[in-house]
């Protein structure tokens, strides 16, 4: 249900201001602390990097922190080319993956947060449990009755262009915790990344499953709960858009009946 | 504390096989209601200073009378639905179903007090014209 304050023992307080470095080209950094183990309430950290000797993205920016200043600073990164969705975070009030999102597009300090409305594991780690469990629940697989193929199984080139827009996505999240409808009610509601691929597989032209998915989509808060409001196509760091697939989909569903 | 794995919370109850009516209903009524409201509008606002006999006249005559009772029917139907949407969005449990019942009811209420009016205002002048002649 909606919350209109945070619990006392989530709000946020000022926290340590590091040293400043030497140097001309000094940036500032604010970035959002949370130790589960200090039962402390969270916090916003300040720090400060020379950016003559930092790289151009934010990750580049958090990973010098991570070394040279404060090894106790935790986060997610992995490939650092956009392609696992590991570093998603809110920078600068977007979600987004922090190895792609350079520091010149960032107007003043740089702020830095865990990706909203989630349950925080320490520090910029959300505790990504329940969407990984949505994901799976929309079986992000091929489902087929007809017997295996001797080979393989054919597309044509025109449907496999279907897909395009739509495979590329990296389960970052960064879509479903930027959606109002996914943070009041993501308990029910799959939110854009977990419906962006349900439309993946009902749209392959190899998958037999298709009326079974969209059984399992139709229902007023798995599905229904996208009010189109289009934040997921918004901050989408690969630059897709779950709220078409999440239309495509209703319109599927609305096929079926008129 | 429940042992309930991420999978498990994540199926629930599964779905209910419902909500495509809902949408269906919301987008064609928006429709109607894109053509009725104007055109109620501009009809109201004509009798708006009018004498009450001339309002009278208008509301008894037969498409202002029927237009009128559609922008009443579906316009509240169309609330109803609309607003149990956003109370779904906010609000969890019994007070959900509690809410939803208050908004369906006034949602009824405004529409027999607006359709007996509208009736009322109709044979008033129904009975007008009819003692004219």
């Amino acid at each position: 249900m909606v919350q209109f304050s945070l619990p006392k023992n989530s709000k946020i307080r000022v926290g340590k201001t590091w040293p400043k470095p030497d140097g001309k080209n000094i940036r500032k950094f604010q970035i959002y602390r949370w130790d589960p183990d200090t039962g402390e309430n969270p916090r916003v950290d300040t720090y400060f990097l020379d950016m003559d000797k930092c790289g151009p993205m934010v990750l580049d920016a958090l990973i010098k922190i991570k070394n040279e200043i404060d090894p106790t600073l935790t986060f997610r990164r992995s490939c650092r080319e956009g392609i696992c969705g590991s570093c998603a975070m809110n920078i600068d009030g977007i979600n987004t993956l922090a190895c792609i999102y350079g520091l010149d597009e960032i107007k003043g300090d740089v702020k830095i947060n865990p990706l909203p409305h989630m349950p925080v594991v320490k520090d910029l780690i959300p505790d990504l449990t329940h969407f990984y469990a949505q994901h799976a629940s929309i079986m992000p697989w091929l489902e087929t009755k007809t017997n295996r193929p001797a080979k393989e199984w054919r597309q044509s080139i025109e449907d496999r262009k279907k897909l395009d827009g739509l495979y590329e996505c990296v389960m970052c999240a960064s879509c479903s915790t930027s959606c109002p409808s996914y943070w009041w009610n993501s308990d029910r509601y799959l939110g854009p990344a977990a419906l962006l691929h349900a439309y993946r597989w009902i749209i392959d032209s190899r998958d037999e499953a298709t009326g079974e998915r969209l059984d399992a989509l139709e229902d007023p808060f798995k599905l229904y709960r996208c009010h189109t409001i289009m934040n997921c196509a918004k901050t989408c760091p690969k630059g897709l858009n779950p709220a078409k697939a999440i239309a495509e989909i209703k319109k599927m569903q609305l096929n079926r009946h008129v | 504390m429940r042992y309930l794995t991420a999978r498990k919370r994540a199926e629930g109850k599964g779905a209910s096989h419902t909500g495509t009516e809902h949408h269906w209903y919301m987008t064609v009524s928006s429709v109607a209601l894109a053509f009725l409201v104007p055109t109620f509008l501009y009809i109201f606002g004509r009798t708006l200073g009018q004498p009450l006999e001339e309002v009278i006249a208008t509301f008894s005559r037969p498409f202002p009378a029927i237009l009128t009772a559609l922008v009443v029917v579906i316009g509240m139907r169309h609330f109803a639905k609309g607003a149990q949407m956003m109370l779904e969005d906010y609000t969890q449990g019994s007070l959900r179903k509690g809410l939803v019942i208050l908004t369906y009811s006034i949602s009824y209420a405004v529409t027999a007090v607006a359709l007996y009016a509208l009736v009322k205002l109709a044979l008033i002048g129904f009975l007008f014209a009819n003692m004219a002649h």
